[in-house]
C-alpha cells in the first residue's frame, strides 16, 4: 500500500471553484485529487453481512475491493467491496444519498472530476488496477449512462460517431462510420424508429429516445462494462419499460451496473442486488435471496417499504 | 414573507393593488419614480431624435450613385463623388480586426472558464481583457502607432512621402490597413471572450460529464462538443465586435490616414492595399464635417445615416442569433 500519485489533472470544475486552504504542507492546493491508496479502517456494522459469491453468468470484470469515497463533507461510500461479471445486471438500491451513485461514478473514476472527492481501495478491472490506466481508456471501456438524458447538441448520427471518433490519431470517415453507428443504434433499440433522419438533431427527440441514444452512444464502442445512474428515473412508464427490456437484451455482451432508487424495477432488471445504507454495503445477494429473503433487519425493513 | 412577518395574513383580503397605489408613497419615493420615469422616456427621447434626424437628411442626401462611387476630392459638393471606398474601408477594416479578434479571444475564454490554472494567471489574463476594454480607443491607437513606427514592423505599412520626396529615409510609415486593423481587433476582443465565457460557463456539468465518460481528453471534448455549443455566443460577441470596430474613428483617423480612396501601396496585388492607407466611414464622416477638410456636410450625412444603419443591422443581427439560441436551447 502506498499513497498514489496524482492521477488526474483538475477538472474544469476544480477550475473554477475556490481552492480550498490545504493543511498539508506538501500538497499545493490545485493538486486536490489524490488516490489514497492508505488502508481506511472498516467499520463493522453489526448487521453487515459476509458477502455471498453467488453463482455467477460470465468471467469477473470489475473488482472493487475496500472501496471508500469521502467528500470534504462527508463519506459516500464505506470501505465497500463488490465484484462485477459479464452476463449479469448488478443493482445498486437504497435510500438517497446513500452513496449509490458516489460508487458508480467512482467504477470510471468520474469522482475525480469532483473538487475535494478523494478515494481509498482498488477497483479492477480484468484484474488490472485502474489506476494504472489512463482514465480516457478507461472510460472507453467502462461507459456510462447518466440519470437525465443528455445528447450532445448535434445530430443522432454524430452523437453515436462522437464516441466512435478520436479513437484514433486518424480520423474515420463517415462511410467507415456508418455501420458501427447503426450497429449502435439497432443494439440499443433506437434505429428503426430513426433510420431516415440521423441527420436531424438530437435533441430534438423525445426523453425516451434520448436516453436510448445515450445507451446507444455509451455502447458505440463495445465497452465491458455498462454503468447506469437511474437511466429511467427522467422516463415515462413505457419508455422505461423498453429500455429495461433493452437493458435485458444488452447484458449478454456487457456486465451492467444499474442505480436505481425504483425497487420493482431492480426486482425486474437485475439478477444481483446491493443494499447500501448510509455508505455501507449492508448485503449483497441474488435478486431473489435479497428481495425474498434479506438476512439484514434493514434490508428487510427497506425491501418491505418501511424507510427509504 | 412580509406578510407572515407583519401578521397581516390573518386580516381581511385587500382590494388588488391597493400596496401598489401611489397615494400611500412618501413624497420622496414619489419623487424618484418621477424622475425615473422623466428619465427613461427622455433617452428614448433622444434615440428617437437621432434616428429621425439622420433618416430625414440621410433620405435627403443618400443617393443610390453614392454607393457605388468613389469620392473625389472637389470643393463643389456636386463633384465630389461617392462613398464606395469608405465603404470597402469599413468592409476591410471589420474583416481584418474580426480575423484577430476572434481567435485570440476565443481561446482566451476557452482557457479561463476549462483551465483557468494557476489561479492568479487567470485573474491576470481577466484584469488585462477589462483593462483592454476600458482603455479609451485614441489611446489604442497612439500606442499602435509608436508600435508599427518602429523599423522591426515597418513592412506592414506604406511610407508617406508627404515632406520628403522618395524613400530618402524621411518618409513617415505607421499606417495602414494592417496596423489600423490590428489595433481595430483590440476593442473586439473584449465583447467576444464576454460572450464565448459566459456560453461556456452557461454549459451545462453533464455535457461535460457524459463527453468524459465517454473517454475523451480534455481536448477533444471542448473541439468538438463545447465550442459547438457556444457557436451562436461567439457569433453574437463577432457581431458586436464588428459594429464597435465600425462605429470608432480614432483609430482610423491615426492609423490608416486620411486620404478620401485606398491608395495601394508597393506592387504586392493584395497585400498593397493591406499596406496602403483608405478611409472608412467614421473618418469620411469626420473630414467632410464642418470640423474637418472637406467641408461637404451632405456627404457627412449621408456616410453618418449609412452607419447608423449599419450598426442598427448589426445589433437586430445579435437579437435575432439571440432569439434563435433560445429557441433551440429551449427545446432541449
Amino acid at each position: 500500500m502506498r499513497a498514489g500519485p496524482i492521477t488526474h489533472e483538475p477538472p474544469h470544475l476544480a477550475a473554477l471553484a475556490d481552492p480550498a486552504p490545504s493543511t498539508d504542507p506538501h500538497v499545493p492546493p490545485v493538486r486536490r485529487i489524490v488516490v489514497d491508496r492508505e488502508p481506511t479502517p472498516v467499520r463493522p456494522p453489526e448487521d453487515r453481512q459476509t458477502i455471498r459469491e453467488a453463482r455467477t453468468a460470465g468471467p469477473e470484470r470489475l473488482r472493487v475491493e475496500s472501496l471508500t469515497v469521502t467528500f470534504p463533507t462527508r463519506t459516500a461510500v464505506k470501505s465497500v467491496s463488490l465484484s462485477i461479471h459479464q452476463g449479469e445486471v448488478l443493482a445498486l438500491i437504497g435510500p438517497s444519498g446513500c452513496g449509490k451513485t458516489s460508487l458508480l461514478r467512482t467504477l470510471n473514476r468520474l469522482t475525480e472530476l469532483t473538487p475535494g472527492a478523494r478515494r481509498g481501495g482498488r477497483v479492477l478491472l480484468d484484474g488490472e488496477d485502474t489506476d494504472e490506466m489512463q482514465d480516457t481508456d478507461l472510460r472507453a471501456r467502462v461507459a456510462m449512462v447518466f440519470q437525465q438524458p443528455n445528447p450532445f447538441p448535434m445530430s443522432i448520427f454524430d452523437n453515436v460517431a462522437f464516441a466512435l471518433r478520436e479513437q484514433s490519431r486518424k480520423r474515420p470517415r463517415k462511410s467507415e462510420l456508418e455501420p458501427l453507428v447503426t450497429d449502435a443504434l439497432r443494439r440499443a433499440g433506437l434505429y428503426e424508429e430513426v433510420r431516415e433522419e440521423l441527420d436531424r438533431p438530437a435533441l430534438r427527440l423525445s426523453g425516451g429516445q434520448q436516453q436510448r441514444l445515450c445507451i446507444a452512444r455509451a455502447i458505440a464502442p463495445r465497452p465491458e462494462v455498462l454503468l447506469m445512474d437511474e437511466p429511467c428515473s427522467a422516463l415515462d412508464p413505457i419508455s422505461t419499460g423498453v429500455v429495461e427490456e433493452l437493458i435485458h437484451e444488452l447484458r449478454r455482451d456487457l456486465a451492467i451496473v444499474i442505480v436505481t432508487h425504483n425497487l420493482a424495477q431492480a426486482r425486474r432488471v437485475a439478477d444481483k442486488v446491493a443494499f447500501m445504507y448510509l455508505g455501507d454495503l449492508v448485503e449483497h445477494g441474488t435478486t431473489e435471496q435479497i428481495f425474498e429473503d434479506p438476512r439484514a433487519t434493514r434490508t428487510r425493513d427497506y425491501v418491505r417499504g418501511a424507510f427509504g | 414573507m412580509n406578510a407572515f412577518a407583519s401578521g397581516q395574513l390573518d386580516l381581511a383580503p385587500r382590494r388588488r393593488g391597493r400596496r401598489s397605489s401611489i397615494g400611500t408613497w412618501r413624497w420622496s419615493d414619489r419623487i424618484v419614480l418621477l424622475g425615473a420615469w422623466a428619465a427613461g422616456l427622455t433617452l428614448c427621447a433622444i434615440a428617437g431624435a437621432i434616428v429621425l434626424y439622420m433618416g430625414v437628411r440621410g433620405i435627403q442626401y443618400l443617393h443610390p450613385s453614392l454607393l457605388v462611387s468613389s469620392p473625389e476630392a472637389a470643393l463643389d459638393q456636386s463633384h465630389s463623388g461617392g462613398i464606395l471606398d469608405p465603404i470597402l474601408g469599413t468592409a476591410l477594416l471589420s474583416l481584418i480586426g474580426i480575423l484577430i479578434a476572434t481567435p485570440l479571444a476565443v481561446c482566451s475564454a476557452v482557457w479561463i472558464a476549462e483551465y483557468g490554472r494557476p489561479r492568479w494567471l487567470g485573474r491576470i489574463m481577466e484584469s488585462s481583457i477589462e483593462v483592454i476594454a476600458g482603455t479609451p480607443d485614441i489611446v489604442i491607437a497612439i500606442f499602435g502607432l509608436a508600435l508599427f513606427q518602429t523599423q522591426l514592423l515597418a513592412g506592414f505599412s506604406f511610407v508617406s512621402t508627404v515632406g520628403g520626396a522618395g524613400a530618402s529615409g524621411g518618409g513617415v510609415f505607421g499606417r495602414s490597413f494592417l496596423a489600423a486593423g490590428s489595433m481595430m481587433s483590440l476593442i473586439a476582443i473584449p465583447p467576444i471572450f464576454a460572450a464565448t465565457r459566459e456560453g461556456l460557463q452557461a454549459l451545462p456539468t453533464h455535457m461535460r460529464e457524459a463527453a468524459y465518460a465517454l473517454g475523451k481528453t480534455r481536448i477533444a471534448t471542448i473541439r468538438r462538443v463545447l465550442l459547438p455549443g457556444v457557436r451562436s455566443n461567439i457569433a453574437t460577441g463577432a457581431t458586436l465586435g464588428i459594429s464597435r470596430i465600425i462605429g470608432d474613428t480614432a483609430i482610423v483617423v491615426l492609423l490608416l490616414g486620411a486620404s478620401l480612396r485606398i491608395e495601394p501601396a508597393g506592387s504586392t496585388p493584395g497585400l498593397d492595399v493591406l499596406r496602403g492607407t483608405g478611409s472608412t466611414l467614421t473618418s469620411f464622416v469626420y473630414d467632410n464635417s464642418p470640423a474637418g477638410e472637406g467641408n461637404a456636410p451632405q456627404k457627412a450625412y449621408a456616410a453618418a445615416f449609412l452607419l447608423m444603419l449599419l450598426v442598427l443591422a448589426l445589433n437586430a443581427t445579435v437579437n435575432l442569433i439571440a432569439r434563435a439560441h433560445e429557441r433551440r436551447t429551449g427545446q432541449s
